[in-house]
């Protein structure tokens, strides 16, 4: 009896592995999901600007913290994603997973850059300078650097197949940055401030700058769903695009010879 | 404070940019590989050879 509950979630994820059926999929759910996420994104905007109230050291600076925590949340989500896809492409040869791998790539190089420029320009009024080369700020660059260079190596291979197994390497290669990055503020004394939002012996920031930034978290999680399944999809169609292509220059070419 | 909006500006501005960046590019991208599609598909989709 147990084995019911278990066979269909089997069943359901098979069922997803086929491109069209994910295709349709998600096709339903898109115009949902960008509904939801404008008016997540619309109203996380509300609470950091009227809601939130200055920091009592940092003033309206911390501001900037509800677009910058998301940002570097996302970049890692996104890359630790990236790393289970790879795996799906080298192990388990799931045929969505390359392709779920390859949409991630762009949109976690983004949130990075966006993690690396908003924590900038937070760090020139805090601490008096645009960079330093701290543990965490070098290990979230090395992080955006990797991303740029997996975006490069996707364009570099024509035939996605052996760009996939490639870039499936190179990433499950990056992934030991990710707990570097993570725990950099724990193994060396860095100027950036160790974890606060989530501690198992509970959160050090204070409900009213919390919940606004849970909820931007919620908002830019929501955004890259969104635009994940966006570029899943055009991914898809390119390949269509690309074999049919290919099947026309063959038939040109028969009928030529 | 004051001079600390324009950090806070500067910072929602890139977001915005990124952000819109982001949406076009995947809303063009879709849009070039549908018309893409759509083309091959009128001139007939070729099969494989047996």
């Amino acid at each position: 009896m147990a084995s019911a509950p278990a066979s269909s979630f089997s069943a359901s994820l098979t069922g997803l592995a086929n491109p069209t059926r994910f295709m349709d999929l998600s096709g339903r759910v898109l115009p949902w999901l960008v509904a939801l996420t404008a008016v997540l994104l619309l109203f996380g905007l509300w609470l950091a600007f009227f809601v939130a109230p200055a920091d009592y050291q940092q003033g309206d600076t911390a501001r900037i913290m509800f677009i910058h925590v998301p940002s570097a949340w996302l970049s890692l989500l996104l890359y630790t994603m990236m790393a289970v896809s790879a795996l799906g492409t080298l192990v388990w040869r799931h045929p969505l997973a390359d392709v779920a791998q390859k949409a991630a790539a762009p949109l976690g190089a983004a949130f990075a850059f966006l993690c690396l420029v908003t924590g900038s320009l937070w760090g020139k009024p805090m601490w008096g300078a645009f960079w330093v080369w701290d543990a965490r700020l070098t290990s979230m660059l090395v992080l955006f650097l990797m991303y740029c260079g997996i975006l490069a190596l996707w364009r570099t291979i024509e035939e996605p197949g052996r760009a996939a197994r490639a870039v499936a390497i190179l990433t499950l290669v990056g992934v030991v940055n990710i707990p570097i990055i993570k725990f950099s503020v724990d193994w060396w004394n860095t100027l950036h401030q160790p974890a606060g939002v989530l501690k198992l012996s509970g959160s050090a920031v204070d409900p009213s700058i919390l919940w606004p930034l849970l909820e931007m978290a919620v908002a830019f999680t929501l955004l890259a769903l969104t635009l994940h399944l966006v570029g899943m999809r055009t991914e898809i169609l390119r390949r269509r695009v690309r074999t049919l292509t290919i099947l026309a220059a063959e038939r040109a070419e028969r009928e030529a010879a | 404070m004051g001079a600390h909006w324009t950090y806070i500006a500067a910072a929602y501005g890139v977001a915005v940019v990124v952000i819109a960046g982001l949406v076009i590019h995947a809303v063009v991208d879709w849009r070039r590989q549908r018309v893409a599609l759509n083309a091959l598909e009128a001139r007939g989709a070729p099969r494989r050879p047996r």
